[in-house]
């Protein structure tokens, strides 16, 4: 009987920390989802003289990539962003964050333009307003300009296909 | 280029420091309540990441501008969520953040108490039929 205890107990406890492992503390939950997009005005990386409002989306559902030539995971994930924009289910907008013109437009030419346009953000504060933390973050927008989904770290294949895919199909439908 | 620009911002952020220590003070106190979310064991106030700098300049700017402290608060809150706090607050999904460890703690008490008692209770009781036997062998 005493035995069955404690052995219910080491079970629980075993549960308990097995749970444990499998989370990932680094993500972290974004209070964003389900709320407007971040409000922003920025010039785009390839035209300094011309801007890009997330305004311009409403209407539409998109993608907004985080990205930055510094940032070895972007380099990661670009195939699957590209992918992504590839499939043509939604339009992808790359957020070029505390990047410089210099070393962007090379890397974009190096590794493949997947973006629609990128926006630069050059002191990051357009990302502190989205929650950027860990660049490649990624999001989905609806046609409402409600963020509903959010990754952050560099998009994987099976985000890509199992969340990120069906997701904008679904927004897609919504109408 | 990169190395030149920081710099200056560290020639600034000096600057600025020595402008108003009031004001560092207050930037400092909210940083050291802050998470850092890139090394997430660290508070604003100690990490060095970029993000964290850019903060703590976010923080002074918001400061300067005449926000209160809860205001800069509410708006790391509103993009970071209450993962940025040090103090998490009390509220339905971070009730067993909060109770969790003074259940246990209960609990464990609990546990302790019933062993003590059990403990002190006397052992079971001899028959007088029992005691003389006893007797009669001791002798």
């Amino acid at each position: 009987m005493r035995l069955g205890w404690v052995v219910a107990a080491f079970a629980a406890l075993v549960l308990l920390l097995g749970v444990g492992l499998t989370l990932n503390p680094r993500e972290v939950p974004s209070p964003l989802i389900g709320k407007p997009a971040p409000a922003f005005e920025l010039p785009l990386l390839h035209a300094p003289d011309k801007t890009f409002s997330q305004k311009e989306m409403l209407g539409k559902v998109w993608v907004l990539n985080v990205w930055a030539s510094w940032c070895p995971p972007c380099l990661v994930e670009h195939p699957v962003v590209t992918a992504l924009a590839q499939s043509r289910l939604a339009p992808v907008v790359g957020l070029n964050y505390k990047d410089a013109r210099d070393d962007a437009l090379p890397w974009l030419k190096r590794n493949g333009d997947p973006y629609e346009f990128s926006v630069f953000d050059l002191d990051g504060r357009i990302g502190i307003d989205y929650g950027v933390y860990g660049v490649p973050e990624t999001y989905v927008i609806d046609r409402r300009g409600v963020i509903r989904y959010k990754h952050i770290g560099p998009l994987t294949p099976e985000v890509s296909r199992k969340k990120v895919q069906p997701l904008l199909r679904e927004l897609a439908r919504e109408g | 280029m990169r190395a030149s620009l920081l710099a200056l911002a560290l020639i600034a952020g000096v600057a600025l420091a020595q402008a108003d220590p009031a004001l560092e003070k207050r930037v400092t106190g909210l940083a050291h309540e802050l998470r850092c979310l890139v090394c997430q064991n660290q508070t604003l106030a100690e990490s060095n990441a970029p993000l964290a700098v850019d903060l703590r300049n976010q923080i002074r700017e918001q400061l300067k501008a005449g926000a209160s402290e809860q205001d800069v608060i509410d708006f790391m809150v509103a993009r970071y969520g209450d993962f940025v706090l040090y103090r998490p607050p009390f509220k339905a999904t971070t009730l067993a953040l909060w109770a969790g460890p003074f259940l246990l703690l209960a609990l464990g008490i609990a546990v302790l108490v019933r062993r003590l008692l059990r403990r002190r209770a006397p052992g079971p009781q001899l028959s007088d039929a029992e005691r003389a036997r006893a007797a009669r062998l001791l002798e």
